[in-house]
């Protein structure tokens, strides 16, 4: 697609436009019930049936008849084709026709819904409407996208973002998908904080909520307990902190020691990123707990009563260090290795040492990689609800007060908005603080100039004791992992020690018959089912969130801060409010996806785009402008631009992308809970079910097993997206394993 | 040429059929037992009725919460299993609709006054007494006398050693509150809290945590349903299970039918079907040790005897409605909870 000169074909314009009429006139308008991949309705009275027609049958037939105006806005884009992009016609007819298709559809959507008119004055102007709509079918879907589309396409004839039609699109669809998957369903929720017994709204309800003791008690000073916003706030700062300091150790080791295990070190650091929930906690109980063997093993040498120190602030700190470093360096180990040679060799040329080197050159260089890291960390334990859930003691913090103000005894979902609330303060308090200590400064060092050299190796005064404390944390995870692994072919964990590979036949037995291989196994259904979802999760996740890294580094627009703020939001928020904001929001039409795979992949991307975010941020930020420049110097435009020079040059966030993603995916459980269906099953709720009902052996055979899949998933990913080469550098790419 | 498109044509048309066909009836089940019961109950339902039965299974709390949200565009038919409150809560908030079952009279006079306080929105499957199980092992290794009534708990020696949920978040614990506030009186009952208090040393979240952190021997003696403290018994873990002297209040898991079941006629006919004594039966194939609620269906061998266990006159439309709720639990907040331990 070039637009250099006034050609009166729009490529992009006709796709867009065919589309839409394909969306009206073509698919089936409403959601079929049975599911989006069953193809049923082919057969089945389409296009007549009600069920299954398209917009425009249902509109002859006489039924429906609030979409008639959709031809409107159809048809007025065809009046462009003839025109120039110049011609200010051109532009005006393209908003016009979006604006109108987008604003009716979600007028009408909202308005009428599975019971008739949804708004009292409605019903008070038209009467009882006795037709009832549904949620939105492919139809509806495909129309939404080309009115939204033919709308960027207008913006972009005016001549904002220099009449780029691509960046323009991408801002357009971002934002949209945001909305309507983020913004919409926390409003809902938050609203709740709002709303007294009868229903009414109330900012006293909110107050009333937000000061209350068991938030805000500063008792741990004087005996009693903390609120548990304390607690959450600083353990949050104590694990960004740590997991920050870790990560950056193994990813010194990694790229700047002469260590001749990197690669075994890579691999374990990112175990626990693949690891289920719930599995680390029993396996520290199991070696720390009142009866665990370590703490048995010291009881007895120092004749001392053995304690329950585990349960409370150390143990959550402990499991959430383990769990949460890998994220730390991944994101880490992209910005140790993007720092250009080029700086710290001239530095050596200049007479530094090699510590000046690193305190002066290399390390401020990292800044946006120490600063990306302590924010994940940080807000990973903020919403973090399995491991306090199993080692928190008397220890409450914000995460599992939630999930019990929701499904505990008290069921009010008033104080669960207010909890999530000061949770989202939090943790949007530190996304500043982050920008605020990066500054305006610029960490570019890779540009399209000569860059050659290889990393001089880490000073000798801090090379031993980061590899010291790598190999220390190395070690422990090696024991607690054997820990898992010995739990899933022992009898009964803790009590009867016999070996067995039981759990493994209960849970994974295949019988072959005539027919072919039958899955008998326990856990088949849920295995499959979530291996689908996270195969299905990933490269979308990864898509959306490199081009939203993209659009936040390269172009610069009107309300790109509020923008980012809403890309990181539904990172920030517990996946118990994600969980149940979901279920209020896309139960009813005109999203209504409940019970389905569908919302299961959509709260995943959603969920885990921030990480494809901010790994973009953090490798893009460190790729010189110049590049990009050159490129549409050459006459490439921003499409050609970001997928011919930026994503090659980014493949190691790319993989980060897909690999946390599909890892996410496949390890999520406080949001999934609520979205599961009889279906739709997912191996954690599954997981779960297992522990609450003793079984531990076929919980952890399982969790194992799930492991090992990730695994080699992960290594096949790598395998596919390949390497990245700059300079001489050659980068096993940022992730691992 | 003719006869292939012909063979393809009345293939796709036989296919068509046979997908047809195969749309039987079905039912959206909610489930709030344990696992493995919710999958037998499921599977036999389907073998009894051959109504397609998808289930979902969730704790109690996590499907009242689904519920609510779902309540405008309801998506359960039957909602089986989990401690009564919710099921009364839900009752309370119109989410449940009424249905009196034929089965009425092969029930304990328990499960249908269970039915009666909800305006016959609910009704009571099977029930379980509130008791505590403690590790034998710890308490041998330090040097504890075993415990036999309520009262023994406030001992001074038993000082971190005992264990049992957060009342805010467990509706076993509220249980507990509710059925000392019976037993003893209120003021005498919440005396008790505060020396329980004294003694806890964790509130767990769930209700059932405190007798499994016993049966790894994280924790001595654990407050909890005593099916689930003989569970971790029969499971092989040390764990000796005890009914208090001074008598006990007990749960009825319970049952309801969804307010605008899309499938109401079969969530009717797995409601009869739940409360006979076949359905009832399947609970001794998977470990439940609940006492169920139709008269002829048989106990388990393992299961406390409910004979032996004196059970207090437990008031569930009282105890269960959500005024007396918040005040007990705003009391114990304000009372019990915030004292040094």
């Amino acid at each position: 697609m070039s637009d250099t000169t006034t050609k009166t074909t729009h490529p992009a314009l006709i796709f867009w436009i065919i589309a839409g009429w394909v969306g009206f006139c073509l698919l089936p308008w409403y959601m079929v019930e049975d599911g989006l991949w069953s193809f049923e309705w082919l057969f089945d009275g389409y296009p007549f049936d009600a069920d299954y027609a398209p917009g425009l049958f249902l509109t002859v037939q006489g039924e429906k008849l609030w979409l008639a105006p959709l031809l409107f806005p159809l048809t007025l884009p065809l009046l462009a084709l003839s025109r120039p992009k110049s011609d200010p016609f051109y532009a005006k007819i393209l908003i016009l026709a979006g604006t109108l298709g987008f604003g009716w559809l979600i007028f009408q959507g909202f308005s009428i819904g599975i019971r008739g008119f949804n708004f009292e004055w409605q019903e008070a102007l038209f009467g009882d409407l006795k037709i009832r709509q549904f949620g939105m079918g492919y139809g509806a879907m495909i129309c939404a996208s080309a009115f939204l589309f033919v709308l960027t396409q207008g913006i972009a004839a005016r001549g904002a973002i220099n009449g780029d039609v691509f960046v323009v699109s991408a801002i357009g669809g971002i934002i949209t998908i945001v909305t309507v998957f983020v913004f919409f369903p926390i409003a809902k929720m938050l609203f709740a904080a709002f709303v007294t017994e009868d229903g009414a709204y109330s900012a006293s309800v909110f107050a009333s909520k937000f000061f209350d003791d068991r938030l805000w008690s500063l008792g741990c000073f004087w005996g009693a307990r903390c609120g548990a916003a304390w607690n959450s706030l600083i353990l949050a700062i104590l694990v960004g902190l740590i997991t920050t300091a870790l990560g950056l150790c193994f990813a010194l080791v990694v790229t700047r020691s002469g260590f001749r295990y990197k690669r075994a070190l890579r691999a374990l650091t990112v175990l626990p990123i693949i690891t289920p929930p719930f599995v680390i906690g029993l396996a520290l109980i199991l070696l720390f707990g009142l009866s665990g063997s370590v703490t048995v093993f010291f009881a007895d040498l120092f004749g001392a009563q053995p304690t329950r120190w585990l349960y409370g602030m150390p143990g959550v700190l402990i499991a959430q260090t383990l769990a949460f470093t890998p994220i730390a360096f991944l994101v880490l180990i992209g910005v140790v290795e993007g720092v250009s040679p080029s700086m710290e060799e001239a530095a050596q040329t200049l007479r530094a040492n090699r510590w000046q080197t690193f305190r002066t050159i290399s390390l401020p260089l990292m800044r946006p990689g120490l600063a990306n890291a302590f924010l994940l960390g940080f807000i990973e334990s903020m919403a973090d609800f399995g491991n306090p859930l199993v080692l928190g003691g008397n220890f409450d913090v914000l995460s599992t007060e939630i999930f019990f103000a929701i499904v505990g005894a008290q069921y009010d979902q008033g104080r669960a908005a207010v909890l999530a609330m000061v949770l989202l303060f939090f943790t949007l308090s530190a996304f500043y603080a982050q920008r605020a200590w990066l500054g305006k400064k610029s960490y570019t060092t890779v540009t399209g100039k000569g860059d050659a050299g290889v990393h001089p190796l880490m000073p000798a005064g801090l090379s031993v004791p980061v590899l010291l404390i790598a190999l220390f944390w190395a070690v422990f995870t090696v024991i607690v992992y054997g820990m898992i692994i010995y739990g899933s072919v022992v009898e009964l964990w803790g009590v009867n020690n016999t070996l067995t590979f039981k759990h493994y036949i209960t849970a994974f037995s295949v019988r072959i018959e005539a027919e072919g291989i039958r899955w008998t196994g326990a856990a088949w259904d849920s295995f499959w089912t979530t291996i689908t979802i996270a195969a299905l999760a990933a490269p979308l996740t990864a898509a959306v969130g490199l081009v939203t890294a993209y659009l936040l580094t390269r172009q610069s627009f009107a309300g790109k801060d509020t923008f980012e703020f809403g890309t990181m939001l539904s990172f920030a928020i517990p996946g118990t409010v994600i969980g149940v904001s979901y279920i209020l929001a896309f139960n009813v039409p005109p999203i209504e996806i409940t019970g389905t795979g569908v919302i299961l992949v959509v709260s995943f991307i959603f969920r885990n785009m921030p990480v494809g975010v901010r790994a973009g941020i953090a490798s893009m930020s460190q790729l010189d402008k110049s590049l990009d420049e050159s490129s549409l110097t050459l006459g490439a435009n921003s499409w050609q631009t970001f997928r011919r020079i930026i994503l090659p040059l980014l493949r190691p966030a790319i993989l980060a992308a897909l690999v946390y993603s599909f890892v996410r995916a496949m390890t999520a459980i406080s949001a999934v809970i609520f979205l599961v269906s009889a279906e739709y099953d997912m191996a954690t709720s599954y997981i779960i079910g297992r522990v609450e009902n003793n079984d531990y052996g076929l919980a952890i055979a399982y969790s194992t097993t799930l492991i090992f899949v990730m695994l080699s998933v992960v290594a096949c990913m790598q395998f596919t997206v390949g390497r990245t080469q700059i300079g001489r550098r050659i980068t096993q790419s940022r992730t691992n394993v | 040429m003719k006869k292939l498109t012909l063979t393809a044509a009345s293939s796709l048309i036989t296919l068509a059929a046979s997908m047809g066909a195969a749309q039987a009836d079905k039912l959206t089940f909610y489930c709030s037992a344990q696992e493995d019961w919710c999958q037998l109950m499921a599977r036999s339902f389907e073998d009894a009725t051959g109504i397609d039965v998808n289930m979902t299974r969730k704790s109690s709390g996590e499907t009242f919460a689904q519920i609510r949200a779902e309540s405008s565009n309801p998506k359960g038919d039957v909602w089986w299993g989990g401690t009564g409150d919710p099921h009364l809560q839900a009752a309370e908030e119109g989410l449940t609709m009424e249905y009196v079952s034929p089965m009425r009279d092969q029930l304990h006079d328990w499960a249908i006054s269970q039915a009666e306080s909800a305006g016959d929105k609910t009704i009571g499957i099977y029930s379980g007494a509130l008791g505590y199980g403690y590790n034998a092992d710890l308490l041998a290794a330090n040097n504890l006398p075993e415990p036999a009534c309520w009262k023994d708990l406030l001992q001074p020696e038993y000082k971190g050693h005992v264990q049992m949920a957060n009342p805010n978040s467990s509706g076993t614990a509220y249980t507990t509150l509710a059925s000392m506030v019976q037993i003893f009186g209120e003021d005498d009952g919440f005396e008790f809290m505060k020396g329980l208090h004294a003694n806890i040393n964790q509130y767990t979240k769930s209700g059932s945590a405190p007798i499994k952190a016993a049966g790894r021997g994280e924790n001595t003696v654990g407050i909890v349903f005593m099916h689930d403290a003989v569970k971790q018994a029969v499971s092989g873990f040390p764990i000796k299970v005890v009914a208090p002297c001074e008598g006990t209040g007990y749960e009825i898991g319970s049952m309801s039918i969804i307010d605008g079941a899309r499938n109401e006629e079969e969530a009717k006919k797995f409601y009869d079907w739940a409360l006979s004594t076949d359905a009832q039966n399947l609970a001794l194939q998977v470990n439940a040790f609940q006492v169920p609620s139709n008269k002829g269906a048989e106990t388990s061998e393992s299961a406390p005897d409910m004979s032996t266990i004196k059970l207090i006159d437990y008031d569930f439309k009282k105890y269960g409605s959500s005024d007396e709720r918040k005040r007990l639990l705003q009391k114990w907040d304000e009372e019990v909870s915030v004292l040094p331990q």
